[in-house]
């Protein structure tokens, strides 16, 4: 009964907390200062189309970097927790229903279309809404449904090692591309910037947004198989 | 003040998102099942992206991307604020993590003999 009227408390005291934001977000008139600078000097400082990679790429270059750390380390986190061994099930053989027609043919046509669909959204990441981690994203349902039409199988733990430690060493080196070439590190102007709207512009960023992408589809396609339990 | 006004004057990404976190609060608070208070995390998430993306957003306004609607010059009369997307974007990528490593936990707890209901793991308690 306590906890009842302490739970009622705290749901009613978040509620009071949200109730001037339903009333008045979205009534400024106005983007602040920062956000202000940010709209008029992305076009100029960048040639970025999409403000919002701009600032994720680049203003915020470095909390990008910590999130793909972040990132990093819970999908090592999952993949050493869900092991076979440590699960306790080690040896046995876990019986897998087969996947059905439908399943198996929807994969075929899918997988391909959806891994291009992927790299399309994280190269255009500047020009249009998307990025590398929404291309990433794409690239793991891929895998997600591949993994779903043939159970048995594994994802090549090789290659997605390597793609993820290249795309990580790759982002880095970018960045300190930035530092030696531009004014800082992760400053994308280590690269000619080009004309805005064009496929190649705003520098680095849709270098630096495709190495995050590949990165971030490695690694959830591993949370993936992970997640399958069936890790040696 | 009218029905039709008050209606008029909730914004409804920001009235969504603070019930979302509320349902999602109240999951954590009260199901006793791990892989519930998982899904309640992520439902809580999801209600604190929408709010945070709900404050940036200005009536009237169009997406921060440079296109025929608005361009270079006019950026910042046209535009909503892009700070709380870049926010949220980063949200929820570090929103999954969380929700992956958090099912991970309670998949091995369960492997370890363990029940799937926290109110078995007395010890914890403080």
């Amino acid at each position: 009964m306590m906890r009842k009227i302490l739970v009622a408390l705290a749901l009613a005291g978040f509620a009071w907390a949200f109730l001037p934001l339903v009333f008045e977000a979205g009534l400024i008139g106005e983007p602040g200062q920062l956000a202000s600078a940010y709209l008029e000097n992305s076009p100029k400082d960048f040639a970025a189309a999409n403000v919002v990679t701009a600032i994720v790429v680049s203003y915020r270059g470095f909390d990008t970097l910590g999130e793909v750390a972040v990132l990093f380390a819970a999908t090592a986190g999952v993949g050493s927790l869900l092991t076979k061994k440590r699960l306790g099930i080690a040896g046995e053989k876990i019986p897998k229903q087969a996947a059905t027609e439908v399943l198996l043919t929807a994969t075929r046509l899918l997988t391909g279309l959806l891994m291009m669909f992927g790299v399309y959204i994280f190269m255009h990441g500047h020009l249009t809404p998307g990025g590398g981690f929404q291309g990433g994203v794409v690239i793991a349902t891929a895998v997600l449904l591949s993994l779903l039409s043939s159970p048995e199988s594994h994802v090549a733990h090789g290659l997605m090692t390597v793609v993820e430690s290249l795309s990580g060493a790759s982002y880095v080196g970018l960045g300190l591309l930035g530092a030696f070439l531009a004014w800082g590190f992760l400053d994308p102007r280590a690269l000619p910037l080009g004309q805005i709207g064009a496929l190649l512009s705003a520098g680095a960023i849709p270098f630096i947004y495709s190495a995050i992408g590949l990165k971030v589809g490695a690694e959830l396609s591993g949370i993936l198989e992970a997640l399958k339990g069936d890790r040696e | 003040m009218n029905i039709a006004q008050f209606i008029g004057s909730i914004n409804p990404v920001a009235a969504s998102g603070a019930i979302l976190a509320l349902i999602g609060l109240w999951g954590v608070l009260t199901r006793p099942n791990l892989f519930k208070i998982a899904v309640a995390f992520s439902i809580m998430e999801t209600g604190v992206n929408l709010l945070i993306l709900s404050v940036g957003y200005i009536r009237g306004r169009t997406a921060p991307i440079l296109d025929s609607a608005a361009d270079a010059a006019t950026a910042v009369q046209k535009m909503t604020d892009p700070v709380p997307q870049a926010l949220v974007l980063t949200a929820i990528v570090i929103g999954l993590a969380v929700t992956a490593l958090m099912l991970s936990y309670a998949v091995r707890l369960r492997a370890a003999g363990g029940a799937s209901s926290i109110e078995s793991y007395g010890d914890e308690k403080w």
